[in-house]
């Protein structure tokens, strides 16, 4: 079977303003979200408790906000389905030092006469931990972004690495929006799968990106566009297959993976489609625009093998002993 | 058909992990087995912090009582002897005696002491104070380790994290009052106290305050059984548990439970000395600051034991015990974090995400073998080996499979059918272009091997990143994901290249590409 067989090259470069326009217009939303609407930290960042409750039968929400109402420590407390409506999540701003009587066992407490049920889950994340947890986050995203930008301009060139660098921000934002836009807590699950994203969505820009080098150093073309055109078009199947795939995979995973992995999944998916969108529409473009130089490129290439030509010459003058 | 180095490395990757999976994937009972996270099986993390404010306070006032017995043991007089948080003071009545308190005073480490005329006064120094509080952690994770230890659970893990937090892990804990009793005991100060009744005020303590009682050198402390019952005792404790040797649960003559505890020689004289002393009188016998006892002194006491009485289940007695016997925390501590997942949750875990990853599975292999046929199981037989040789690894270095890390194994999946994709798409072109098999395949997987690579370890920039940053579960994922991908260059590169090479002539002589590659042709 093939979806795409080579025949002609596709001109993806001549619809890249479009793809722009759009892009710019999903970036600068998400951003517009995530100013107005603004992240939802979970508990992990923000601090705070998860209480999840099974209960035998539907689970009494009213009962339970009524219950909670006892304390002033459950004050803002908001209690949703998880699931089920038999299962439920409690989710409070409050945490508790008392390592025996914490704000877990004290919710068991509250809830009794509600019904018979089950605690299935308690999290407790004080500030300190979650001001903690926050800053390593940050700090992971941003280390990873370096690494993977000196790798790619140690690899390839600078303005391979910034294009690849501009996907990977405008992927990341836009993962952001969608998850603001749903209302998604961030937890440490989804800056995983922010992190993935990173790296799902660069692996596809390198694959193209190879294509293109590889194009820019064996063809004889010296439009840029035009060789871009090509390896886009070349890898197309690639791209597309492998997206498919791991679609599959995330897919599955959102659908039956169960409640608690679903933020990390819908994150994912989220960033397949972008990421896979953005290496043959937002890195490759970028590439033309930064104004790599193909003849320039050749150039540097001829000399470099010059340089190593000489380089063996003297080599072999030396062990020959002439010099 | 023909052997090649490619293919024995595969075989040999597919024995090493078909062999070593095999603990974990049959429950056998020898081998090393897979760990599941505690997200998977239930249990209880928590990272808790020291008050290592109050180990000072607590030395402050275990010194004020050994200068107190010092005192007396040499009848020394000392008037207004009294500590605060920071500070022991008294003022010594006979100036004779100076040469005395200064010697024994002197031999207190990493104290600053003030003599003025004949008031003295005793503060720890800034460098005695970091390392008191720096013993107060250490302490408290040896303690709490050794309480769990003999709680009964299988590895509990106790942990310093960071400089100064304690990560506890307590796998396979079943039910909520298991959980409770083990945080109860962790918890516990356990700091047993044997102090003075104040026999000439006692009488009074119900119209005192904590501030008048202060006035006296004494302390209004709280019944164990009734806090309506309260005792006047005097602040400066005869002696402290850090001079007990064992302690055991055992019954009085009622059959009721009882502490049994043995102190050692230090505090068996300062026992001594004290009851022979003090006859008729009451002695208070104080655990984590309520009385639990106050017997009539009737003749001195030798030996160095004791009991503390109180009503409770002989499995409290024996937590009691455990607490005592593995020392007193020298400082109290508190709740930073805590993850408690219940065993049910684990299974659901567990079944959801199996469901996730053999569903993806059967998705993606169908698919390979529909869109490129035999290249397409080959790239299979890959996927699978992968999947053996991530858990072989992983049952080998004692790795923890949590939640995240079953998501890590499902997006390998996904991940390591790429590199496949690329190579047979690298081939198919080549095909096209008429070049001989043994030329397509060699170069295909030449021009693929450098994007494969790239792409690869940009990925584990970001696992690495992940691993180094990440916290519990989180780790998990990392860990997964970086041998997903390091095995995937070994099955998905290397072992397919091996089984083409191994089948080279065969498609040649075939000419069949639909059936090899499933193009046309």
């Amino acid at each position: 079977m093939e979806f795409f067989k080579y025949t002609r090259t596709f001109n993806f470069m001549g619809k890249s303003k479009f793809a722009l326009v759009f892009s710019i217009f999903l970036v600068l939303s998400s951003y517009v979200l995530l100013a107005t609407k603004g992240l939802n930290y979970g508990v992990d960042f923000a601090g705070g408790t998860i209480v999840q409750v099974k209960y035998d039968t539907a689970a009494p929400i009213d009962a339970m906000r009524e219950k909670l109402k006892s304390n002033e420590i459950f004050a803002n407390a908001s209690i949703t389905e998880f699931g089920s409506p038999d299962e439920v999540v409690i989710r409070m701003k409050t945490t508790t030092g008392n390592v025996t009587v914490d704000i877990g066992d004290m919710t068991r407490e509250a809830l009794k006469s509600t019904g018979n049920y089950e605690i299935r889950r308690v999290d407790i994340v004080g500030p300190t931990v979650g001001a903690e947890l926050k800053e390593k986050g940050i700090m992971s995203l941003v280390l990873a972004v370096i690494g993977i930008l000196i790798y790619v301009a140690f690899r390839f060139e600078w303005r391979f690495a910034v294009a690849s660098i501009i996907a990977l921000v405008h992927d990341v934002s836009i993962a952001l929006g969608a998850i603001t836009l749903v209302g998604l807590d961030v937890n440490l699950d989804v800056l995983a799968a922010l992190l993935t994203i990173l790296g799902y969505s660069l692996n596809d820009t390198i694959i193209v990106f190879d294509r293109i080098r590889e194009g820019v150093t064996n063809s004889k073309k010296v439009d840029l566009t035009d060789i871009v055109n090509e390896s886009v078009t070349r890898t197309l199947a690639r791209t597309t297959l492998t997206s498919l795939t791991t679609f599959f995979v995330v897919f599955t995973l959102f659908m039956f993976g169960g409640e608690i992995i679903h933020p990390f999944a819908f994150t994912l998916l989220v960033g397949v489609v972008i990421g896979t969108y953005s290496s043959v529409f937002v890195a490759s473009p970028i590439l033309i625009w930064f104004g790599f130089d193909v003849k320039n490129y050749h150039v540097k290439l001829a000399n470099k093998a010059k340089r190593e030509v000489e380089k063996q010459r003297m080599r072999d003058q030396y062990e020959s002993g002439v010099m | 058909m023909k052997l090649n180095y490619r293919i024995v490395i595969f075989a040999l990757a597919i024995i090493f992990g078909v062999f070593f999976s095999a603990p974990s994937l049959l429950q056998m009972e020898d081998g090393k087995k897979v760990t599941l996270g505690l997200d998977l099986q239930g249990g209880l993390h928590m990272l808790l912090g020291v008050k290592t404010e109050e180990a000072t306070k607590s030395r402050i006032k275990s010194i004020t009582a050994s200068i107190k017995h010092f005192a007396q043991r040499k009848d020394i007089l000392l008037d207004g002897l009294k500590f605060d948080e920071t500070t022991v003071s008294f003022s010594l009545l006979d100036e004779d005696d100076a040469g005395q308190i200064k010697e024994f005073l002197s031999q207190i480490e990493g104290s600053n002491i003030v003599v003025n005329a004949e008031s003295y006064s005793l503060n720890l120094t800034d460098e005695e104070i970091v390392k008191t509080e720096k013993e107060a952690i250490s302490q408290a994770i040896e303690t709490i380790r050794n309480r769990l230890d003999q709680f009964g659970l299988a590895e509990p893990v106790v942990a310093r994290q960071g400089a100064e937090k304690i990560l506890v892990q307590l796998a396979g804990i079943k039910t909520q009052e298991e959980e409770q009793r083990a945080r109860e005991l962790i918890s516990r100060a356990a700091k047993l106290e044997l102090m003075a009744v104040d026999e000439d005020r006692a009488a009074r303590v119900y119209t005192m305050s904590q501030a008048d009682a202060r006035e006296y050198g004494d302390v209004i402390l709280e019944d164990a059984k009734n806090p309506q019952i309260k005792h006047l005792v005097r602040e400066i404790p005869i002696l402290d548990g850090g001079m007990l040797t064992d302690a055991n649960m055992g019954f009085n003559q009622n059959n009721k439970p009882q502490i049994n505890f043995t102190l050692n020689a230090e505090g068996a004289e300062i026992f001594g000395d004290f009851t022979g002393r003090n006859v008729g009188k009451r002695l208070a016998v104080v655990l984590d600051g309520k009385v639990y006892s106050d017997p009539v002194i009737n003749e001195r006491i030798g030996g160095g034991s004791g009991q503390i009485s109180g009503s409770y289940t002989v499995m409290e007695a024996k937590d009691l015990a455990i607490a005592l016997r593995s020392g007193a925390l020298l400082a109290p501590i508190y709740l930073m974090e805590k993850r408690s997942v219940g065993p049910s949750l684990g299974a659901d875990s567990i079944r959801a995400s199996m469901i996730a990853l053999i569903g993806g599975f059967i998705l993606v292999i169908i698919f390979m073998v529909i869109y490129y046929r035999m290249a397409g199981v080959i790239a299979n037989i890959a996927l699978v080996a992968n999947l053996f040789i991530i858990l072989a690894v992983m049952s080998l270095f004692g790795a923890t499979l949590t939640l995240p890390g079953m998501a890590g194994i499902v997006l390998t999946v996904g991940m390591a059918v790429d590199a496949n994709v690329i190579i047979s798409e690298r081939i198919r072109e080549l095909v096209y272009q008429g070049k001989s098999m043994h030329k397509a395949i060699e170069d295909g997987y030449a021009n693929a091997m450098r994007a494969i690579l790239d792409a690869n370890i940009t990925t584990l920039i970001a696992a690495v990143v992940l691993y180094v940053y990440g916290t519990g579960a989180i780790k998990g994922f990392a860990i997964t994901i970086s041998i997903g991908i390091l095995a995937s260059m070994l099955t998905a590169i290397l072992g397919t290249h091996g089984i083409y090479s191994m089948l080279e002539n065969k498609i040649q002589k075939s000419k069949n590409n639909r059936f090899w590659f499933g193009i046309k042709g």
